[in-house]
C-alpha cells in the first residue's frame, strides 16, 4: 500500500506499485485536470508537484507523472491543479488568464502547476527562474510569449516572498490554499506513526562519516531505506526503478504490471560529498540535485547552462545520475559529462534480506536491505562493452559515482547539440576535460556521444592530446585520430556524416571555449 | 475580453474528450495496424488476441453494417483495411475490450501474414509512375511561354517542404453509447461534427438523423481533426452499435502520430523571369504534392496551393501546375495554412534564388512586385481593398527595414563565430473555403425569460477564441452584458449541416449567422417595445440593456423587457443563418472570385546562426498584420504569435521522418520536436495596420487563424541570409525545414 497526501486528501492506494501516478490521479482518484499528452514526459502536461520533507521544511519539485511510479511518491504531497484552485483564481492562474497565456487549454493546468512550484521554492524568483519552471511544459497554441509575460508578472509579484517560509508566505498572500500549511506537520506524522525506526542500511554511504548537506539527507540521519514492492522474498524478476524516467518511456506499457523495487528514494545513495580533491555523488542524485549543490557550481562555473541542456525541469528532478549510466544510451549526457571527468563509480550488490513487513502503516519500512558486500569500484568508462552491454550483472546497482575536482590547471567543457536546444536529446555531446601545464596538455579526457554504440569515452584521441601543446594543428591531429575511434549511424537525429562533422565542431567547440583567446574558427576549419 | 474560457483553462476544470465522466460498462477501443506500408493481407489471426482476458470483441471490415469507407472527397479511404495495407498506420481491426491495459496487451497477440508491396514515398516517383489521386490542375494568367523572351533574367530550381505534425497536445478521441430507437450519440474531438456524423451515418448503414454528434472543446486541433477525427468516432460508433454499450477512445500519441496523416510534404520545380528593373515577369512552377495513401482533403489542400502560388505579389504571366500524388504514407490532411505555405515558400524559393543569382536583395524584388488594388490573380479574382503595399510600407517605417540590414551587416563583419540573418516576409492570404458550397453556416439563439442568452453555433472551439467572439457579437448585437451569453457545446441535432471549423472562416461565418438570429430576435422584442412604448419599432434601441426610445431612457430594460415577450407569445428563439455572398469559383475555367477578402501582413525576421555548431535563435519577428477593425486584440494577437511560433517550427526544427519502407521514424515526442520556450523568438511585435476592416468579416475584424502561420517561412530565409554571410559560395538549398544539421552542412559541406 503506497500512502501519500494528494492535494488535500489522504491516499492510500492498493495498485502495484509500478503503476505511473498519472493513471491514479486521472482514473482512479477521478482529478482530470492533469492531462495526458505524450505519457513520456515530453509535454508536461501531466506536470504535478511533489512535497517531501527536507530538513524542517517540505520542498516541492515538479515531475511528469507519466513516468513517476506510484513507488515513488510514497509518504509524499502530490499537488495537481485541482490542488491549487481557490475560491478565486490564485495570481498564478489570475497572470495566465490575464496575459491570455491559455488559448485551447489542454496544456494550462500544466504550466499553472509548473509556475505555482515557484510560490514554494526558497529562492528568489526572477523571470528567468520562472521560464526555467516551465521549461518542459509544451504549448501549441500560443507561442508561449503571452505565458513568458504571465511569468514575468507572477515572478513580480513573488519578489516579496519569505525565502524562509515560502509556503507560509504563500498561503498568507493567496497564492496557495490554507491547507498547505498543515502539510509540513502531516508529512511528519506520517513518518512517526508508520513508526519509521532507524534502519541502518549498511550499505557504505557515499556521505559516511562525511560532513552531509543537511538538505540532502533526512534528519537525524533517518534514511528511508531501499523500498520493494515485492513481499516475497524472491525478487529476481522485480524492475529496479529510480527516477523511471528512461524506463517509462521504454515499458510504458508493461510497468503498471512489473514488480517494482525503487531506488528512488533511497537516502542512502543520494548526498553530494567533497573530500579532499574528490568528490563522490550518489546515484539516486539527480541533475537538479546537482545544479543543487553550490559547492559543485563553484568547482564547475558552467554547470547551469550545460546541465540546462539537459531535458527539461521536471526530468531533472527525476531522472538519476545511476539511472543515466546504466540506461547505457548512447548519447546520455550525464553520461558523457561524467566520462570526462574520468569517474569511477561504485557496484554494489543487493542481498534479498527480508525485513519485516509493514505494509499497513503510510509510511512502510523496507524489506529489503542493501548490503556492503560485493562492492566493486571501477571506472565507468569500463562500464560499457556493446550497445545497451554493462559490464555489471543484474543484481548490481551503481550506488555512486567518484572523480577528481578540477583544479587551476583544470580546463573543463560540456556540449550538445540537439534538434531543439532544449527539452531534446543529444544528436551529438561532447566533453572534455584537460589537465594543463601552461600551454601543454599534460593530460586529457574526451567523451562522446551519438558517435557510437556506447557512450564513447575517446581513448586514443585523449592519449593524443596528452603531451601535446595547445594549437590548432594538435587540434586538427586530434580530430584526423577521433574520426577513426567513432562510427556514427543515421537515424532519425541525423545522418552518420553530420554526426561525424558535428562533433568535429563540437571539439573546436571545447578548444574555442577553453583558450578564447588562441583558437580563431577559420583557424581550425582551414 | 479575455477569452472566456480561460478561468476553466486555468483551472483545470474545461473538459476535454477524456475528462467526459465515463459511465458504467463503458468498453475501450484500441485499433490495430498492421507492420507495413504496403501489402496483401495473407492472414489475419485475432484468435490469441479474442481470448485475452477483458477483451470483449475484435472488429474487422466484415463487421461494418454500412459502408467500410470514410473517404470525404473521394471515396477512397476504408476505415479498416480489407485485402491490402496502404500506409503503415492503416486500421486493419478494432480491439474492444473492458479496459484500455487488456486491448494494448490484446492487441501484441494479433498476427498477421502479409505479401509485401512496393512502397513509394516521393510523390515524384508517384507521379511517375501515374499514381495520382486527381488529374493535374493547372492555374493560369498571360502567357509565360511566351513571356520568358521578355525577362532578362530566368531562374530556375527546386524547392522541397516537409511535411508537419499537428501536435495537438489532446491527441485524438471519441466516445459514443446508444441511445434510443437504434440511435447513437458520439463526443467527438472533431473540428467537423457533420463530417463525423456523415461518416458514421455511412458506416452505420444509418440516416444521419440516428447520428448525435457533441463537441465541448478541442485541446487543439490545426487541421488534424478536420477530416482525420472521423475514423475514430467511426469506430467507437461501429462498436457501441454492435454491442450496445458504451465504447471509448482516446488515442495514444504514438497511435496517433502513426496513423495520422499530416501537412503535405511537396516538391516543387520552380522558374522565374525577371525584367531589368526587378519586375517578375512571368512565373511557372510544379508542385508535387506528397498526399499520401488516399485523399482525404488532399485535392483541396492542392487547390490552395495553386491559389496561393504567387503569395502577394502580382505576376503578370503565371503558369502553376499541382499533383495530388499517391503514396504509402498516412493520408495526408489540413494543416493551419492548408497548402497555402507550400505553394508560398516555392515562390520565396525562387526570389531568393533570383536575388542571389543578381546580387540584389530578395526584398528589392519582393517590394517591387506586391500586388495593387484592382491586381488580378492567376485564378481570375480581381484585388480590392490591397493592403499588401501599405503594411510592407509600415513595417519598413516602423521597423526600418535598411536600419535592421546595416545592424546585422555591422554584427557580421565584427563576428567570425556567429552571423546573423534578416529575411522580409509578406504575406496574402484567401479568405473562404475554396470550395465555394462549404461557406454557409447557422446559428441557434435562446433569449430565456429571464434574459440570460444561449448560443449554439457550428463552429468548434479549439484555442482560436471562438467562444469568445461569439460571445461578443450576441452582446454586442443586443446591447447586454456579455456574462448574459451562454456559448452551448457544437452540437449535430441543434445546428446541422455544418461545414467544419477551418479555411479561417468559422468566426466569420457562424458569427454572421449568430448576428443574423440575434438580429431576427432583436427585430421581434423591438417591436414588442414599441407596442409597450407606444412607440415605433424604428424609435427603439437597446443600449447596455436599457430600453430606449427616440434615444431617451424609459422604464424598461432588458430583463423586463425578455419577460414581457415571453409573457406576451414573442418567439424568442432563432436559427440564424448566413452564406457568403459574392464568391463563385468554375473549376472547369479554373477562374472566378473564390475569396471574400484578402489578409495582409508584412514581416522582418531576423535570427542568428552559431556557425561553430550549427544551431541558431531567432532574435526577432517584427510585423503589421492586416486585422481589419479588430473585435479582440487579445484573440487575435494570440492567433499571431502561436501561428507563426507554429510556422517556424515547420521551417526549423519539426523535421518528419519516414524510412523507405513507409516507416514513420519520428514517431513520438522524443523524435518530433514542437518549440519550446526557448525556441521562439526573443522578440516579437505586432502593429496593426490601420484599416477599416472589411465588410465581408465579421464585426469588420478579418479573419487571423491561418495566414499568420506563414510569416515562419521567412525565418528559413533568414536562416539562409545568415549562412551566407559566413560562407558566400554556399550552395543555395531550399528543403525545409531548416534543421540545425542542414544549417551545418550547409555552412562547411
Amino acid at each position: 500500500m503506497v500512502s501519500f497526501i494528494l492535494n488535500d486528501a489522504m491516499i492510500a492506494c492498493a495498485e502495484p506499485e509500478g503503476t505511473v501516478l498519472l493513471d491514479i490521479i486521472r482514473y482512479k482518484q477521478h482529478l482530470p485536470g492533469t492531462k495526458i499528452g505524450c505519457r513520456e514526459g515530453d509535454c508536461g502536461a501531466c506536470t504535478v508537484l511533489v512535497g517531501e520533507l527536507k530538513g524542517d521544511r517540505v520542498e516541492y519539485r515538479s515531475m511528469t507523472s507519466c513516468l513517476l511510479a506510484l513507488a515513488n511518491v510514497h509518504g509524499k504531497h502530490i499537488v495537481t491543479v485541482e490542488g491549487l484552485n481557490m475560491d478565486t483564481l490564485s495570481p498564478v492562474q489570475q497572470a495566465m488568464v490575464d496575459e491570455s497565456g491559455t488559448q485551447c487549454g489542454f496544456c494550462t493546468p500544466g504550466f499553472v502547476v509548473s509556475l505555482s512550484g515557484c510560490c514554494m521554492s526558497k529562492e528568489t524568483v526572477t523571470q528567468d527562474l520562472a521560464t526555467r519552471a516551465i521549461d518542459g511544459n509544451i504549448c501549441r497554441c500560443t507561442g508561449y510569449k503571452s505565458i513568458e509575460r504571465a511569468a514575468g508578472i507572477i515572478a513580480d509579484q513573488l519578489k516579496k516572498k519569505d525565502g524562509k517560509d515560502p509556503i507560509g508566505w504563500s498561503v498568507k498572500n493567496g497564492f496557495l490554499p490554507s491547507y498547505f500549511t498543515g502539510i509540513k506537520d502531516r508529512l511528519e506524522r506520517m513518518r512517526t506513526e508508520a513508526q519509521l525506526s532507524v534502519v541502518s542500511s549498511s550499505v557504505a554511504h557515499p556521505n559516511a562519516g562525511e560532513p552531509v548537506r543537511q538538505d540532502q539527507l533526512t534528519t537525524n540521519n533517518q534514511r528511508e531505506p531501499v523500498r520493494s514492492t515485492n513481499r516475497q522474498p524472491n525478487t529476481d524478476n522485480s524492475i529496479l526503478v529510480s527516477g523511471g524516467t528512461d524506463l517509462y518511456v521504454q515499458k510504458h506499457d508493461t510497468m503498471h504490471r512489473s514488480l517494482v523495487r525503487s531506488v528512488f528514494n533511497d537516502e542512502a545513495l543520494k548526498g553530494i560529498r567533497f573530500k579532499g580533491d574528490e568528490c563522490v555523488i550518489g546515484g539516486a542524485c539527480t541533475a537538479n540535485d546537482l545544479l543543487a549543490s553550490k559547492e559543485l557550481l563553484h568547482h564547475f562555473p558552467n554547470l547551469e547552462s550545460q546541465l540546462l541542456l539537459v531535458s527539461s525541469t521536471p526530468i531533472r528532478n527525476m531522472g538519476t545520475l545511476a539511472g543515466n549510466f546504466v540506461n547505457a544510451s548512447p548519447i546520455g549526457d550525464l553520461t558523457i559529462f561524467f566520462l570526462a571527468l574520468d569517474s569511477d563509480i561504485e557496484l554494489s550488490v543487493v542481498s534479498s534480506s527480508v525485513a519485516p513487513s509493514s505494509a499497513h502503516g503510510p509510511v512502510r519500512q523496507s524489506n529489503r536491505q542493501l548490503t556492503t558486500d560485493n562492492r566493486r569500484s571501477k571506472k565507468l568508462k569500463d562500464l560499457y562493452k556493446g550497445y545497451k552491454d554493462l559490464d555489471k550483472s543484474s543484481s548490481e546497482i551503481l550506488t555512486s559515482v567518484r572523480f577528481a575536482l578540477p583544479t587551476k590547471s583544470t580546463r573543463f567543457n560540456f556540449e550538445k547539440v540537439s534538434k531543439r536546444t532544449y527539452l531534446d536529446i543529444a544528436t551529438v555531446n561532447s566533453a572534455i576535460r584537460l589537465e594543463m601545464e601552461g600551454d601543454k596538455i599534460c593530460e586529457a579526457y574526451l567523451s562522446a556521444g551519438g558517435v557510437a554504440p556506447i557512450p564513447k569515452y575517446l581513448a586514443k584521441t585523449s592519449a593524443f592530446l596528452a603531451g601535446k601543446s595547445i594549437s590548432p594543428e594538435t587540434v586538427r591531429g586530434a580530430i584526423t585520430i577521433m574520426n577513426d575511434e567513432i562510427a556514427p549511424i543515421s537515424d532519425a537525429r541525423g545522418t552518420a556524416e553530420y554526426k561525424r562533422l558535428l562533433l568535429r565542431q563540437l571539439v573546436f567547440a571545447h578548444f574555442m571555449e577553453l583558450f578564447p583567446e588562441k583558437f580563431a574558427l577559420k583557424e581550425l576549419v582551414a | 475580453m479575455k477569452n472566456i474560457d480561460s478561468s476553466g483553462h486555468v483551472t483545470g476544470r474545461s473538459i476535454y474528450l477524456d475528462d467526459i465522466p465515463v459511465m458504467q460498462g463503458t468498453l475501450y477501443a484500441l485499433p490495430y495496424d498492421a507492420p507495413s506500408a504496403h501489402a496483401n493481407i495473407k492472414k489475419l489471426d485475432v484468435s490469441e488476441a479474442t481470448a485475452y482476458p477483458g477483451v470483449i470483441r475484435i472488429l474487422t471490415y466484415t463487421d461494418v453494417p454500412g459502408e467500410n469507407q470514410i473517404g470525404g472527397i473521394i471515396p477512397d479511404e476504408p476505415l479498416f483495411a480489407e485485402k491490402e495495407i496502404h500506409f503503415w498506420g492503416m486500421p486493419v481491426a478494432l480491439i474492444i475490450a473492458t479496459s484500455e491495459n487488456a486491448a494494448i496487451q490484446a492487441r501484441k497477440l494479433i498476427t498477421v501474414e502479409l505479401e509485401e508491396l512496393p512502397v513509394i514515398t516521393d510523390p515524384r516517383e508517384a507521379r511517375a509512375k501515374g499514381e495520382l489521386i486527381i488529374p493535374p490542375r493547372t492555374f493560369k494568367l498571360g502567357d509565360p511561354k511566351q513571356a520568358w523572351a521578355k525577362c532578362a533574367h530566368v531562374f530556375e530550381g527546386r524547392a522541397d517542404t516537409n511535411g508537419q505534425e499537428h501536435l495537438y497536445i489532446e491527441t485524438q478521441g471519441a466516445y459514443a453509447y446508444p441511445t434510443e430507437h437504434g440511435s447513437i450519440r458520439i463526443s467527438s474531438s472533431t473540428q467537423g461534427p457533420t463530417a463525423v456524423q456523415r461518416t458514421v451515418a455511412k458506416v452505420l448503414g444509418v440516416p444521419m438523423h440516428k447520428v448525435e454528434v457533441d463537441v465541448t472543446r478541442l485541446g487543439g486541433g490545426f487541421g488534424g481533426k478536420e477530416d482525420q477525427a472521423s475514423a475514430w468516432a467511426a469506430m467507437v460508433a461501429l462498436a457501441s452499435y454492435l454491442l450496445k454499450k458504451p465504447v471509448k477512445l482516446a488515442m495514444h500519441r504514438m497511435d496517433d502520430m502513426r496513423m495520422t496523416g499530416k501537412r503535405h510534404p511537396y516538391s516543387s520545380d520552380f522558374k522565374i523571369g525577371l525584367d531589368k528593373d526587378l519586375k517578375i515577369v512571368a512565373y511557372e512552377a510544379t508542385f508535387h504534392q506528397n498526399a499520401g495513401a488516399a485523399a482525404d482533403l488532399s485535392p483541396a489542400v492542392m487547390e490552395r496551393t495553386l491559389f496561393h502560388a504567387t503569395n502577394s505579389y502580382f505576376v503578370p504571366n503565371v503558369e502553376v501546375t499541382a499533383y495530388c500524388c499517391r503514396t504509402h504514407l498516412p493520408p495526408n490532411t489540413a494543416f493551419r495554412g492548408f497548402g497555402g505555405p507550400q505553394g508560398m515558400f516555392v515562390i520565396e524559393s525562387a526570389i531568393a534564388k533570383a536575388a542571389q543569382e543578381l546580387g540584389v536583395s530578395a526584398r528589392e524584388i519582393q517590394r517591387r512586385n506586391l500586388m495593387h488594388e484592382g491586381s488580378e490573380f492567376s485564378y481570375g479574382q480581381i484585388a480590392e481593398h490591397v493592403n499588401a503595399t501599405p503594411a510592407w510600407e509600415l513595417a519598413d517605417r516602423t521597423f526600418d527595414f535598411d536600419k535592421q540590414q546595416a545592424e546585422v551587416d555591422a554584427f557580421n563583419a565584427k563576428s567570425e563565430t556567429h552571423k546573423k540573418g534578416m529575411a522580409i516576409m509578406p504575406i496574402c492570404f484567401g479568405i473562404s473555403f475554396t470550395n465555394t458550397p462549404m461557406n454557409h453556416a447557422r446559428a441557434l439563439v435562446h433569449v430565456y425569460q429571464d434574459g440570460s442568452v444561449g448560443v449554439s453555433t457550428g463552429g468548434v472551439e479549439m484555442g482560436q477564441g471562438l467562444n469568445t467572439k461569439m460571445v461578443q457579437v450576441a452582446a454586442a448585437v443586443f446591447s447586454i452584458d456579455p456574462s448574459r451569453v451562454k456559448l452551448e457545446s457544437t452540437n449535430t441535432t441543434r445546428v446541422a449541416n455544418t461545414s467544419p471549423s477551418a479555411a479561417s472562416a468559422t468566426a466569420d461565418l457562424n458569427g454572421k449567422a449568430l448576428e443574423n438570429g440575434c438580429n431576427a430576435i432583436l427585430a421581434r422584442i423591438k417591436e414588442k417595445a414599441s407596442r409597450m412604448l407606444k412607440s415605433t419599432p424604428e424609435a427603439i434601441t437597446i443600449v447596455n440593456e436599457a430600453v430606449l426610445n427616440n434615444g431617451q431612457p424609459t422604464e424598461l430594460d432588458w430583463k423586463k423587457l425578455i419577460h414581457a415577450c415571453h409573457w406576451d407569445r414573442v418567439n424568442l428563439s432563432e436559427s440564424g443563418h448566413y452564406a457568403t455572398p459574392e464568391i463563385h469559383f468554375d473549376k472547369a475555367k479554373e477562374k472566378g472570385h473564390p475569396f471574400a477578402y484578402h489578409v495582409y501582413g508584412t514581416a522582418a525576421v531576423m535570427v542568428t546562426v552559431d556557425c561553430i555548431r550549427g544551431t541558431y535563435v531567432v532574435d526577432a519577428v517584427k510585423l503589421v498584420h492586416d486585422f481589419g477593425k479588430r473585435m479582440n486584440d487579445a484573440v487575435d494577437i494570440g492567433q499571431i504569435e502561436g501561428g507563426l511560433v507554429q510556422g517556424l517550427g515547420w521551417m526549423t526544427m519539426e523535421e518528419i521522418v519516414y524510412n523507405d519502407k513507409g516507416k514513420l521514424l519520428s514517431n513520438a515526442l522524443s523524435t518530433y520536436k514542437v518549440p519550446d520556450i526557448h525556441s521562439v523568438p526573443k522578440e516579437i511585435t505586432i502593429e496593426a495596420l490601420p484599416t477599416d476592416g472589411h465588410p465581408l468579416a465579421i464585426r469588420r475584424s478579418k479573419a487571423v487563424g491561418e495566414p499568420p502561420l506563414m510569416y515562419g517561412i521567412g525565418v528559413y530565409f533568414a536562416i539562409q541570409n545568415a549562412i551566407k554571410a559566413f560562407r558566400p559560395d554556399a550552395r543555395m538549398v531550399f528543403d525545409a525545414p531548416y534543421t540545425p544539421e542542414k544549417v551545418l552542412m550547409g555552412l562547411y559541406m
